[in-house]
């Protein structure tokens, strides 16, 4: 399933950094951080869609404090 | 301004302004006991420095924990910690403070830009008014309207979904779609297009899309997913920040180390090692870059073109060669009884009646124009099939039957001569012609010809002028009309070459061939590239093989909007060259703000490693440097529309 949120990210090597590591965690198949358009795409299992959400906002947190999404 | 950027700027100035007035206390030496004492004159300083650079330090810390140290906010905090350790306080707050109005400002350009762009594609409709069965009328969000349901479209509504009309008439705005101004009249059974606004009468429409297959959504899509295709001057950016932060953070150790040890000094090397530092951060480039691509892309679609990424926008920059196709395209696609030549003693009348009742009913372009002709000038006459008698169809040729009992024939001059019918030829190579001739009493008697012919755009000639002058090498037309035909209308445009009676895979093929010719031609690749012009209905597979395939008036088409690359929203050929012109002028302004940045840059870090150039100048390196580049990129943005 693949969905799309507004986001908040403060710059264009920042939305580089938390892309990376959103896309390893487990049960992602794709994400994007638009720094331009600021939005965030995320494209995961669908079963465990919301659980992986959680889990992908927390790590881009934890990389950018500035990153968060609204949802 | 959103609250978040004011309170930054708040938070920056504070630290301006306090930074301000210690250095003018320590400079005009009113305060010898604070400033005489070099820690308490770091301490004071520490105040302007954490208000406003608190974020990057934070940012700095959090990078080595997640072991991806390697960013600006490092390098300003490694320069700005090594200024307070020499000693260089004032420097240090400086720098920090500098940087960050350098980067408030890129953030308040992006926002700026992004609401610029999101205004041009101001398309999205709020909400939908569905008429439910019982007549009630229910407003719900574009979301919730199904395919098949009753929409009612106010004056001044913004159209939710792709539909058809069920009654009503009036004039819809489509120009934030296609850049087009002129209302376009709908009534019932049109189309009408979601992002659209109606104009003044009331519709009915019923849904025949979602509203995430509608136009509306596909075209949102593609513009936010346009910064996502890099080019390749972005991802050379990309790929230069990443190798080029490393090294200079490992040069300005070198600096630091090797020539103390040599000299004997540390300080002095320490503190141009952190100059250096200051200077090299890459962010001018970083951002500036891929703020010129989303402007131009931003400016094209301002003037209803489509580009789907920035790489297409780089390719568009070095066409040289630009393939079309013809019917449709370079033509308006629909034929026209443009002449009507008569014998002595027939009258036009007759002679387009006799032809369309030969024609019959039949669904040929030229039967159908012979018929829109006779209508246009006799509106009652209706055609009675049943005068028409033993129709025969002479295949290559035209057409014998019998009207009314008294023999008709009808086709080209292939037809006359093989009947001995003796006629006078009409010479028009771009019309197709048929000749006309009937039974009378002593024999058949030629009565006259009628010129058919296929509109060619009105602005199709300036188009292609102008392509031509915007730097366009060659102009090809493809066509699987006759060759006559194809090369009266390429001579008429002014296109360079013609190849005529292709079918749909041999427009392929010959676009494969002027694709090796540019490669041969070429010795670097990606200068020269072939972008091909299609209607998008039957010509995917090219539009797909070109560099750069361009599909014109095809809103509402997904398919075409999905095989180009870039989308002509309305018919006008003008905005092919107008395109070009955006691209190049994008690319013109990413190579400024790369040369320039670069070039004051490195002129900075060899005077800074000298220890010519102080941190002021460093500051001036890496933060004027950002900022004039982002006022260059943003340029693009204020290009109005142009047709």
């Amino acid at each position: 399933m693949k969905k799309k949120f507004k986001c908040e990210i403060d710059c264009a090597n920042c939305a580089a950094k938390v892309e990376e590591a959103v896309k390893k965690l487990d049960g992602v198949n794709d994400a994007k951080v638009n720094f331009v358009m600021q939005k965030f795409t995320l494209d995961a299992d669908e079963e465990k869609f919301d659980e992986i959400l959680k889990l992908a906002i927390e790590t881009g947190k934890k990389i950018e404090p500035d990153f968060s999404v609204e949802l | 301004m959103d609250k978040k950027l004011k309170k930054e700027l708040l938070k920056i100035l504070a630290g301006v302004v306090i930074f301000f007035v210690l250095l003018a206390a320590e400079k005009t030496g009113v305060c010898p006991a604070l400033f005489g004492n070099r820690l308490l004159s770091f301490l004071v300083y520490l105040i302007p420095y954490f208000i406003s650079g608190y974020p990057v330090v934070k940012k700095a810390i959090l990078g080595i924990r997640n072991r991806q140290p390697m960013d600006e906010s490092l390098l300003m905090t490694i320069a700005t910690v090594g200024a307070f350790v020499t000693g260089e306080s004032s420097e240090a707050v400086a720098v920090m403070v500098f940087y960050q109005v350098g980067e408030w400002f890129q953030k308040y350009a992006v926002g700026q830009s992004r609401k610029n762009i999101a205004s041009l594609m101001d398309i999205v409709p709020e909400e939908a008014n569905v008429e439910r069965e019982d007549g009630t009328v229910e407003t719900v969000d574009p979301d919730d309207v199904e395919i098949g349901d009753v929409l009612v479209i106010k004056a001044g509504d913004r159209i939710p979904v792709d539909g058809e009309v069920l009654s009503g008439e009036s004039l819809i705005n489509t120009a934030a779609l296609t850049g087009e101004s002129v209302p376009r009249s709908v009534r019932t059974g049109d189309m009408v297009i979601s992002g659209c606004i109606n104009g003044e009468g009331l519709l009915r429409v019923k849904a025949l899309k979602v509203f995430e297959d509608s136009t509306v959504s596909k075209i949102l899509e593609l513009v936010e997913n346009a910064s996502e295709k890099k080019s390749k001057t972005e991802n050379f950016i990309t790929r230069f920040a990443r190798v080029y932060t490393p090294i200079v953070v490992y040069a300005a150790i070198a600096l630091a180390v090797i020539p103390s040890i040599i000299t004997g000094d540390p300080a002095t090397w320490f503190y141009r090692a952190c100059t250096f530092l200051v200077v090299s951060c890459p962010c001018a480039l970083v951002i500036s870059i891929p703020l010129a691509f989303f402007g131009g892309i931003g400016a094209a679609s301002a003037n209803g073109v489509l580009i789907k990424g920035s790489n297409y926008l780089e390719l568009l920059s070095g066409v040289d060669t630009i393939v079309s196709d013809k019917t449709g395209t370079l033509t308006e696609g629909n034929f026209k009884v443009s002449e009507i030549i008569c014998e002595e003693g027939i009258s036009r009348t007759e002679l387009l009646r006799l032809a369309a009742l030969s024609e019959g009913l039949s669904g040929h372009p030229i039967a159908k124009s012979i018929r829109e002709e006779l209508a246009s000038q006799v509106p009652d006459y209706e055609i009675n099939t049943n005068l028409v008698t033993d129709t025969e169809n002479v295949s290559g040729q035209g057409i014998i039957c019998k009207v009314s009992d008294r023999k008709v024939f009808i086709g080209n001059d292939k037809l006359m001569e093989a009947n001995g019918i003796g006629f006078s030829e009409v010479k028009d190579p771009s019309a197709t012609i048929s000749y006309v001739a009937a039974e009378e009493n002593d024999g058949v008697r030629y009565l006259g010809a009628i010129l058919i012919k296929d509109q060619v755009k009105e602005e199709a000639a300036n188009a292609i002028s102008d392509m031509k002058k915007a730097g366009v090498r060659k102009v090809v037309m493809l066509t699987g009309d006759r060759k006559t035909v194809g090369e009266a209308v390429g001579r008429d445009l002014g296109v360079d070459q013609v190849y005529s009676e292709l079918l749909p895979q041999d427009k392929v093929s010959k676009v494969e061939e002027l694709l090796d010719d540019l490669g041969q031609r070429n010795v670097r690749e990606g200068e020269a590239a072939l972008a091909f012009i299609g209607d998008g209905i039957n010509d995917a597979p090219v539009l797909a093989r070109a560099d750069v395939g361009i599909a014109m008036g095809s809103i509402g088409s997904d398919a075409a909007i999905e095989a180009a690359d870039v989308v002509i929203m309305d018919d006008d050929l003008r905005r092919i060259p107008t395109t070009i012109g955006i691209a190049r002028k994008t690319m013109m302004i990413a190579k400024q703000n790369i040369a320039f940045a670069l070039v004051v840059k490195s002129v900075v870090l060899v005077l800074g490693a000298l220890g010519i150039a102080n941190m002021w100048a460093a500051v001036f390196g890496d933060v004027g440097v950002s900022v004039l580049c982002i006022l260059n990129s943003m340029r693009l943005l204020a290009e109005k529309k142009t047709i």
